[in-house]
């Protein structure tokens, strides 16, 4: 830790919590020196060199385990910096998720990056701008009190000819400067005694700042995943079975031997794939290579009926309570009246446009990966269990991919990129082909939802019972993904759950109960059909059934459901974010269903609210139901956000778009089909997702809470969209859909269920 | 394995390859052109989409040899940093793109739009672009980026 050729000095008066020592002559790192890797020291969260840099010319480089994965954290971190550093934005550079450079900050999940990386980045960012502050205060003959930054150049205030800037200070040579951490990953707290600025004088953050990544990929000149190149590198395609859970009996290496360019063919316990040297060849290998597969050692369920009952009488791993007050049992024997409901969600894809990518460089000491990971250090360790290496050996360089949504929190394809490349003994690129990916990603779980509910003689909901039953997270932080076990690698653990949030928790009931149970999923077999988190994890789902439920209630008491919500409401967001979408929407007093139309297309409107980790949604959907076909559009979607803080009014914007059109595509369309032995739908064509001509408008109000921390704001808003869209159908029709999604031949099968 | 000669952005390039091979690998692989990008390889989402004299064309799925002697222009051909084509301009402004993956195919079969249909209405812009997948969601911002290039010069 000590460089005893250093001069100490001791910045922060009275506390000693930031001791600040420069050195100039040689680099900080050795002056701080940590363990030793093939690939250089290990970044120490004690030191700020490890978060920050400032080069000669003045640009400020942040190194952050969190990841961009089109959400736009990249640019939200880099204004928290910037505001906090007083530089311009533009100063500001990014360098994510390289294991050799960054601190593990854990996965970029769960929407949580701006709430939790962001103040650590803050802090760091404020010791460094008071670090900067006091190498300043001597050439500038001012104590430091007397000093103030703007755009990287400290001055004296009321007089600011006498001023000197961050590159003249420190340009191109490390800060030495010891800071207190505490704690790890999303917990991590870093240089709590730093004082950092207060919000009132935010002009970065809050602001719409232009994301950074933009420029150079509208360009074609951005790099992702599936551009990394790297000297001598290979092709390869990984083989896998036509069905889940069946292994290779026998593998016909002469099938691709007249394949120009092929350098071989790999099969380490059941994975099969193919190394060649161009990737057309590696294609054509891996379409004509002769596998004969044993029969399937599981048996998928065929069909929605035997999976939804499999979700329902399967006996759960164990049980979770989310919320309990009271007594809902005994309430629902007293009520004068009880609702009870069963909704159905189907497995669903994350379907990212660009499949899975990875470059592997096994080497006899070290391995150095490039992939689209969200986890850069989950992958490290998950390679480093694959091979039997130390973590300390491996080298994860992130590379942006396409879009993930969570799917590459399990990022696979890295690990059959390490068995090929071992394998050969060069490095290795695999891309997943399409079939591949909506094959073989691991869904987002099936889930099946029960709620009771009991009214009494005033109309009053006095109890209320929600269960979710949803399968297990299969694909879950160690749990060996699918190249390890193909392999031999056991899993240790069932799963996790697919999430807790949107079961009717956001109302306070007297009597109240909400919970979930874990049920177990094919887990055993070598290649099972997995799952795992898919953004705003079993929230959609539940709070399709939740808010639905609400209205089937308030629908029966003859009740308005923006009345009906607010009778239930303490929590002052969550009401203002209702009424703000009523608002918004224009959204007129009444019970649903509306009035019965006489043309062949009916309209409606439904509303939804949800709560997710601190971010309150509510969403207004306006829908036409063509009663003739079935078909159902969205046409208009009205969203009232509260994330605390926004940093970035534009980014968080665009999020709920995206929620909002992801939500309607998967409410409306979405559904991973099987039959007993595998999937049916491994395409675009056969899994069809919303386009076009079929995007609704979308309106946002956004509720600004600077005195808060910032919030995520990256999937809130897809949990409400079911819900709405369900509540709207039955507005227009009066026809109650319980399971998704509406497809056409669902709601007219609904419609024709009902009498006219 | 034959050698391809191709015209590509104005340039005349001549690559070894099998014929066979579809050209999006060939502009990847071989020529380090990376804007078309590999999403489906079954002529599905658009994210390869390249033009061709004139017309987008799902360059995934288009054998190299049916591109010889042809005109092919890819994303980086129509625009560069320090001149940047107005439908890139119109995207940064309109902030159109969040992972940003699709952006090569929305912005291709968006100038094959323009190029014939300098003042295109809202459904023509999205019947134009109905092949072409996004899932992050970016389709609002995409249309208003294709109606404000529309109205500016190149
Ligand atoms: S990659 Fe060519 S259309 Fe999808
Ligand atoms: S911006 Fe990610 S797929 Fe369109």
């Amino acid at each position: 830790m000590r460089d005893r050729s250093l001069s100490r000095r001791q910045f922060l008066k009275g506390t000693g919590a930031l001791i600040v020592s420069f050195s100039f002559s040689r680099p900080a790192s050795k002056a701080l020196a940590q363990s030793k890797t093939p690939f250089g020291i290990e970044p120490d969260p004690k030191s700020l060199n490890s978060w920050l840099a400032i080069a000669r010319d003045g640009s400020v480089t942040v190194f952050t385990s969190k990841v961009e994965l089109g959400t736009g954290i990249e640019t939200a971190l880099a204004q928290i910096v910037a505001e906090e550093l007083d530089v311009p934005f533009k100063r500001i550079k990014m360098d994510l998720g390289d294991t050799a450079k960054t601190v593990d900050q854990s996965s970029t999940t769960g929407s949580r990056t701006v709430e939790s990386a962001g103040p650590q980045l803050r802090q760091a960012a404020a010791a460094a701008r008071q670090a900067l502050m006091n190498l300043a205060s001597k050439p500038l003959g001012a104590p430091v009190e007397r000093l103030t930054v703007e755009d990287g150049v400290v001055s004296v205030i009321g007089n600011p000819s006498k001023s000197i800037s961050y590159a003249k200070l420190i340009g191109g040579k490390r800060f030495n400067v010891a800071i207190s951490a505490s704690g790890s990953g999303r917990q991590m707290k870093l240089a709590p005694e730093v004082r950092a600025k207060d919000p009132k004088q935010y002009k970065i953050v809050g602001a719409s700042m232009p994301r950074m990544d933009l420029p150079p990929k509208v360009m074609g000149r951005f790099s992702y995943t599936q551009d990394v190149k790297v000297p001598g590198m290979l092709h390869g395609r990984v083989v896998r079975p036509p069905v889940v859970t069946s292994k290779p009996l026998s593998v016909d290496e002469d099938s691709v031997k007249q394949i120009p360019g092929i350098v071989k063919v790999v099969q380490e316990g059941s994975l099969v794939g193919v190394v060649a040297k161009t990737e057309w060849a590696a294609i054509q290998a891996a379409k004509a290579l002769k596998v004969t597969w044993s029969e399937p050692a599981t048996k998928l369920p065929a069909n929605p009926d035997e999976l939804y009952a499999l979700l329902k009488n399967t006996k759960s791993l164990r049980d979770q309570v989310i919320a309990e007050k009271g007594n809902p049992a005994a309430a629902l024997s007293q009520a004068g009246k009880t609702f009870e409901a069963i909704y159905h969600w189907p497995f669903q894809l994350h379907g990212m446009i660009g499949p899975s990518c990875a470059v592997a460089d096994v080497r006899k000491d070290r391995v150095t990966i490039w992939t689209g990971t969200q986890g850069p250090f989950r992958t490290r360790k998950a390679i480093a269990e694959l091979l039997g290496f130390p973590e300390e050996n491996i080298r994860v360089i992130y590379a942006e991919g396409s879009g993930c949504y969570g799917r590459l929190s399990p990022d696979d394809v890295p690990e059959d990129a390490v068995v090929l490349s071992r394998a050969v003994g060069r490095p290795v690129r695999v891309q997943w082909m399409r079939e591949d990916e909506h094959g073989w990603e691991p869904k987002g779980p099936a889930q099946l939802m029960l709620a009771r509910a009991g009214v009494d003689a005033q109309g009053k909901v006095v109890a209320w019972d929600f269960t979710d039953r949803s399968f297990v997270r299969t694909a879950a932080e160690g749990i060996p993904l699918l190249a390890s076990r193909q392999v031999g690698l056991k899993p240790k653990r069932e799963g996790t759950a697919n999430g807790t949030q949107g079961g009717g928790e956001v109302y306070a009931f007297e009597n109240q109960k909400v919970g979930n149970a874990l049920i177990p999923w094919m887990h055993p077999d070598e290649t099972p059909l997995r799952t795992c988190n898919l953004r705003a994890p079993g929230q959609p789902a539940r709070s399709f059934a939740s808010e639905s439920f609400m209205d089937e209630i308030a629908s029966e008491l003859k009740v308005d459901p923006v009345q009906f919500r607010l009778r239930y409401l303490t929590n002052k967001r969550a009401t203002e974010t209702l009424l703000a979408a009523a608002k918004k929407a224009q959204w007129q007093e009444r019970p649903s269903p509306a009035p019965a139309s006489s043309g062949s297309t009916a309209k409606g409107r439904g509303i939804a609210l949800t709560h997710r980790t601190g971010t309150f949604v509510a969403i207004v959907a306006e829908v036409e139901v063509d009663k003739l076909s079935g078909n159902v559009r969205v046409n208009r979607i009205t969203v009232a956000h509260d994330c605390g803080l926004i940093v970035n009014p534009n980014g968080v914007q665009a999020q709920i778009e995206g929620n909002a059109i992801q939500g309607v595509s998967r409410v409306l369309m979405e559904e991973v089909q099987f039959d007993s032995s595998g999937m049916k739908n491994v395409d675009w064509k056969s899994y069809p997702i919303l386009t076009f001509p079929d995007v609704p408008d979308i309106e946002i109000v956004l509720l600004n809470r600077p005195e808060m921390r910032a919030q995520g704001a990256g999937e809130a808003s897809l949990g409400p969209v079911p819900g709405a869209v369900a509540n709207a159908i039955f507005d227009a029709t009066g026809v109650r859909l319980r399971e998704a999604p509406f497809t056409p031949s669902r709601v007219l099968a609904a419609l024709k269920a009902v009498p006219a | 394995m034959a050698r391809i000669s191709l015209n590509v952005n104005g340039k005349t390039r001549v690559v070894n390859t099998d014929p066979g091979s579809m050209l999006l690998y060939v502009l990847r692989d071989d020529l380090g052109l990376k804007g078309a990008k590999f999403g489906c390889g079954l002529a599905q989402c658009g994210a390869c989409t390249v033009i061709m004299d004139g017309k987008t064309i799902r360059s995934c799925s288009t054998p190299v040899s049916v591109a010889q002697n042809r005109n092919i222009i890819t994303l980086e051909g129509i625009g560069s940093v320090a001149r940047p084509h107005p439908l890139q301009k119109a995207f940064i402004e309109e902030q159109a793109g969040q992972c940003g993956y699709c952006l090569n195919g929305m912005i291709m079969a968006a100038k094959v739009l323009l190029d014939k249909t300098p003042n295109p209405t809202e459904t023509e812009i999205k019947k134009a672009l109905v092949a072409n997948l996004c899932r992050c969601g970016s389709h609002p911002r995409i249309v208003r980026a294709v109606k404000r290039a529309a109205t500016m010069k190149a």
